[in-house]
């Protein structure tokens, strides 16, 4: 929907120079990070990052452990707030407007941009209660039909509906691993997010809860934009058209996928990619 | 003197005998390619357990069986006369001959005979005592010896320390268990002496509590009913939960969602000293302060409330229980996985929603566990009610008047000349039996609950 005034923003902003201009008019960007950073105390996690992130693709974050990822994924849907002395500064852009500033809602933005957490994470209530809950919070549906109709819809777009359709009234937290992270992406689709943002959404599941995973990935794709950190070269080069490398609180190299993983510029990207370090 | 001798002993023998098991399986592994079942620590520790239990044992049956064994010795050494009488006279006669021959001063003359008995005494002690060292120390000597002879590479002198320290754990938890068990029957074959006076039907559904002191007058039994007392009890017990629950969750909740940790590192602490009050203390605040002010505070809105009554004290045990609750509450909260919190809000739940609708309810299970807990503690509370309540045993509805609880009742009836054969007395057992079912009761269900939300995360 925000889809036409993030075309017109985009041309007036600095281009990701990977982008060719073909993909452009496909993919305007909807975030946009300049110069982030975040302290966790005294200590430095990030050190100036600066990056666009593109309408209805995947981008991924890649690199090893303790690089930042995750404290930069927090940054877009501002959940390093809940941490206790993180102090994020630089600017974040949500469709040209900064999710820093004062007069934002923290709660509105969390309902725009969603997200998946690394292990699964249902809340102790029925699979119909635990998609229903966002809705229920931001006043979404009018009537019981409504609810309904979206934990339903939800529930399909995450590929769970099937599975899970003749015990909605059951815990969540009786599902098997791969259908709970799928709750968990149902949970999050529910409240209608523009942007997904999922911290290693496979990293505790087997390879075929995975491959499931990574096709709802892709085809949530047409509709959202997603953000996805993960520690599989593989599942980058599968599921995402962009790829950001970080290294140690800086992002290293980013861009397309093939090229980053065809033939990336720097060295560190290369020995990253090539196993030799992480 | 004595206990010296004996920790000398015991120490000696732990020393030696360790040292010789370690030393002794260290020669064997040493040179040779044999290898030790067991590392030579346990061999030491095994042969020490060798040494030391037995005579450990030794002791401990001569500490048991001493007292008797001297008076008879005593008796026997004494005019056959002495023993024929009251068992009370006799127990003077042999405190007389122990205090001669310790050398304190007796009234008047010491016999001939005394005299005699105490010096016979008084080397039987020493001789006995030497006997019991003596034994403890061969017993000792013989365990290190058979322990040393069976030192060998494949000897399982690890599995055998670890069976000792088994049963050394059991015992203990056996003793637990034992006091918990002789509480009960003690007070139950003395609670069912006093259903020989008074018909259980009566003790438990009568409606009048009036045990009439027989120094009083009348002779008769009195009246024993259960229930003025038990409804004062759940009466003062539901206004302190409707109290100290509120508060304490919710400082529990502010504590752990919302506070700074410099705000909450001061916090805690201070109401964490709440709890260590002495409850008399508590009384005191509830008679001098909180009574007036509640009688004031009724006055002012036209409500008769007197000063001590059933809300006083319900309102200071409330007080007084809102740590108990606020840390159990804390723990409980803390202990939700912080991946549920971060869930919800990463839906877009504001703090107080997701503190409503996930943490909570998925606490709910532990803090029941700890209301309850709580609960047991307020039924057993006996110092603020004594001082705060009115003590007025009457079944009353308001909780604005007197009332009394089963607690204050056992006081009143132990307190000053108990006589333990008098339903008067006996009638605390009945009401402590009762005191201590609710609780147990109580307990068994909180931590059957609190057991259950444990399960719940892994
Ligand atoms: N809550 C926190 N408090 C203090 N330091 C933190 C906190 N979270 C992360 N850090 C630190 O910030 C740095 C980046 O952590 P982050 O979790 O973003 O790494 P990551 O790239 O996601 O690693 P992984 O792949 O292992 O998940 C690490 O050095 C980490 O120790
Ligand atoms: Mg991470």
């Amino acid at each position: 929907m925000d889809v036409l005034a993030g075309k017109v923003k985009v041309t007036s902003k600095t281009l990701d120079q990977t982008m060719k201009p073909a993909e452009l008019m496909d993919h305007p960007i909807r975030l946009s990070a300049r110069d982030v950073t975040v302290h966790y105390g005294e200590k430095q996690a990030l050190h100036g990052i600066s990056i666009d992130i593109p309408d209805r693709a995947v981008t991924s974050f890649i690199g090893p452990s303790g690089c930042g990822k995750s404290t930069f994924l927090r940054c877009i849907n501002r959940m390093n707030d809940t941490i206790e002395g993180a102090k994020v500064g630089g600017k974040i852009e949500l469709d040209g407007e900064d999710i820093y500033s004062p007069d934002l809602d923290v709660v509105e933005l969390r309902a725009r941009v969603g997200m998946v957490f690394q292990k699964p994470n249902p809340f102790p209530k029925s699979i119909y209660d635990n998609v229903a809950y966002g809705p229920r919070i931001h006043g979404l549906a009018k009537s019981k039909a409504d609810l309904d109709e979206i934990v339903v819809s939800s529930l399909r777009k995450a590929g769970l509906f099937e599975e899970v359709k003749d015990r909605l009234s059951e815990p969540g937290t009786g599902l098997s691993g791969g259908q709970q992270q799928r709750l968990c992406i149902a949970r999050a689709i529910a409240v209608g997010p523009e942007v997904i943002l999922m911290d290693e959404p496979c990293s505790a599941l087997d390879p075929i809860a995975t491959a499931i995973i990574e096709e709802l990935i892709d085809e949530l794709r047409e509709n959202y934009t997603i953000v996805i950190v993960t520690h599989s070269m593989q599942q980058a080069a599968r599921v995402s058209q962009k790829t950001a490398f970080f290294h140690l609180g800086n992002l290293i190299e980013h861009g397309d996928t093939e090229d980053i993983f065809t033939n990336p510029v720097n060295k560190q990207t290369q020995d990253y990619i090539m196993g030799r370090i992480g | 003197m004595n206990a010296l001798v004996i920790a000398a002993l015991l120490l000696v023998l732990l020393t030696v005998s360790y040292q010789v098991g370690w030393s002794r399986s260290r020669k064997l592994a040493d040179g040779k390619d044999t290898r030790l079942h067991s590392r030579p620590i346990y061999h030491g520790v095994l042969a020490a357990l060798f040494a030391v239990l037995p005579a450990i044992v030794i002791i401990g049956l001569w500490a048991l069986f001493s007292q008797s064994v001297t008076n008879s010795f005593i008796l026997a050494q004494l005019p056959a006369e002495v023993a024929q009488q009251e068992p009370f006279a006799v127990q003077s006669a042999i405190a007389r001959v122990q205090a001669i021959a310790s050398g304190y001063g007796v009234i008047g003359e010491p016999t001939a005979a005394e005299t005699a008995a105490a010096s016979a005494y008084a080397s039987f002690q020493q001789l006995s005592f030497l006997g019991v060292i003596a034994a403890a120390a061969a017993l000792g000597a013989g365990g290190l010896f058979w322990a040393q002879r069976r030192i060998a590479p494949r000897l399982r002198a690890r599995t055998e320390v670890e069976i000792f320290v088994r049963l050394a754990l059991i015992a203990c938890s056996t003793v637990a268990i034992l006091t918990t068990l002789g509480i009960v029957l003690s007070l139950l074959a003395d609670a069912l002496r006093f259903f020989s006076f008074i018909n259980p039907l009566d003790f438990f559904f009568g409606t009048t509590w009036n045990p009439r002191f027989q120094s009083a007058g009348t002779g008769s039994a009195g009246e024993y009913g259960l229930l003025p007392l038990l409804w004062g009890t759940v009466m003062i017990s539901i206004i302190a939960m409707l109290v100290a629950v509120p508060i304490g969750l919710m400082s529990a909740i502010y504590l752990s969602q919302y506070a700074h940790e410099r705000v909450r590192s001061v916090v805690k602490p201070i109401i964490e000293i709440l709890a260590g009050i002495p409850t008399i203390v508590y009384g005191f605040f509830a008679l001098v302060t909180v009574g007036p002010f509640l009688s004031g505070l009724g006055e002012a809105i036209g409500i008769d409330i007197r000063a001590t009554s059933a809300l006083t004290a319900g309102v200071v045990m409330g007080i007084m229980i809102i740590p108990f609750i606020s840390s159990l509450s804390d723990d409980i909260l803390g202990q939700v996985p912080r991946t549920m919190r971060d869930g919800s809000l990463g839906l877009g739940a504001t703090q107080s929603e997701t503190i409503r609708k996930v943490l909570l309810p998925a606490a709910l299970p532990g803090v029941v566990g700890a209301v309850l807990l709580a609960v047991s503690r307020a039924i057993g509370e006996t110092m603020i009610v004594v001082l705060a309540a009115g003590n007025s045993p009457v079944l009353r509805a308001n909780p604005a008047e007197p009332t009394s609880t089963v607690t204050v009742s056992i006081v009143n009836q132990l307190t000053g000349d108990a006589d333990f054969t008098s339903p008067q007395s006996l009638v605390a057992f009945a009401l402590g039996l009762t005191l201590f079912a609710m609780t147990l009761l109580l307990n068994v269900l909180a931590l059957y609950i609190v057991r259950k939300f444990r399960e719940q995360y892994e």
